[in-house]
């Protein structure tokens, strides 16, 4: 979050990134969200807060609507994607269905993408790596990843990812082979990426539920391997 | 000089910064209402982008992930009529006033 965390100047707002919720001594938060005491309320903050209250009383959303939307989301989580690697790696027909057809895989497997949009699972081989990125914002499979982690909304990974993949995936612990080729995608708000890393040796046998506790979220963006047996 | 969202096209040597800050309800509450806003036909996620992508340079640089997001619905919500910049401006000092912050 460098870039977005220590910049003031010109439309400093106060508010930082590591700001959070005001809390009872019981954990319960306050009544005014998003706050912290030292370092008060942005202006983009209080004005969301504003909007939602306007929203409600004019009856265009619901009261408990958006706590609705918060719960639904909190479910997005990469064990969803985690679960279906797993399985592609122990099911060949699965594997190739997930690859052919996978909007419909994804749907069938019970995940419902976000406003429709369309999926392209690609596999990586010690032949051909894949690594997703949105240079443009923060696009990303969330019914199956969970919410971007900040690094992948970051201005420099939006930026390196695209000029110096090999470099990027090397500060994440993946030391790449040279004749690996790799294949950075860019995901829109129509297209978001899943990628199946790499199965690691020594899993012989695994069952299904052994093998998702390896598939890291990294991996399934592509810019790290899958966990290593033994080392997580 | 590339459009200030184009990062892609933006070569830059700055490290990627892998630490997860804490999200604050407000960042949950403005990403949540965004999808409700979609889900009622209020905004979809090109529109977002378009919202986000029509921020003064100098403030996309300057704000946060969130910030952005809630000029951008700000935005759409104006452009629409769902809401006017006075009744936010207004609120937005209420609930400032109200909480004990300045204005």
């Amino acid at each position: 979050m460098s870039e977005d965390k220590d910049r003031g100047g010109f439309f400093d707002t106060g508010w930082r990134p590591s700001g959070d919720v005001h809390r009872d001594e019981d954990g319960r938060p306050h009544d005014h969200p998003g706050v912290r005491e030292d370092v008060g309320l942005g202006v983009r903050a209080s004005r969301a807060l504003a909007m939602h209250e306007l929203l409600v009383e004019k009856g265009v959303i619901g009261e408990g609507e958006v706590d609705e939307m918060t719960e639904a989301v909190n479910k997005r989580v990469p064990s969803n994607g985690a679960t279906l690697v797993a399985k592609a790696w122990s099911d060949p027909e699965f594997r190739t269905k997930l690859l052919e057809h996978p909007k419909e895989t994804v749907i069938e497997s019970g995940f419902v993408p976000e406003h429709n949009a369309d999926i392209i699972v690609l596999e990586n081989t010690p032949e051909v790596q894949h690594m997703v990125v949105c240079t443009l914002c923060s696009c990303y499979p969330t019914q199956l990843l969970g919410p971007p982690p900040d690094w992948y909304k970051s201005f420099s990974y939006r930026s390196r990812a695209v000029t110096e993949p090999r470099a990027v995936m090397s500060e994440f612990g993946l030391e790449l082979d040279e004749e690996t080729e790799v294949r950075v995608v860019d995901s829109n708000s129509e297209l978001r990426f899943l990628v199946i890393p790499r199965r690691p040796d020594g899993t012989d046998g695994w069952s299904e539920g052994q093998l998702a506790t390896l598939v890291n979220r990294n991996s399934m963006i592509g810019v790290a391997a899958a966990t290593e047996p033994g080392t997580d | 000089m590339p459009a200030v969202h184009d990062r892609g096209g933006w070569p830059t040597d700055d490290p990627i910064d892998r630490e997860e800050h804490e999200w604050a309800d407000w960042e949950r509450q403005t990403q949540s209402l965004r999808t409700v806003l979609d889900n009622k036909g209020f905004m979809n996620v090109d529109e977002l982008r378009r919202g986000i992508e029509s921020i003064a340079p100098a403030e996309y640089e300057a704000s946060t992930y969130f910030e952005r997001w809630s000029a951008s619905i700000e935005t759409m919500l104006v452009e629409k009529g769902v809401l006017t910049i006075k009744e936010i401006d207004d609120r937005a000092k209420a609930l400032r006033d109200r909480w004990g912050y300045p204005s």
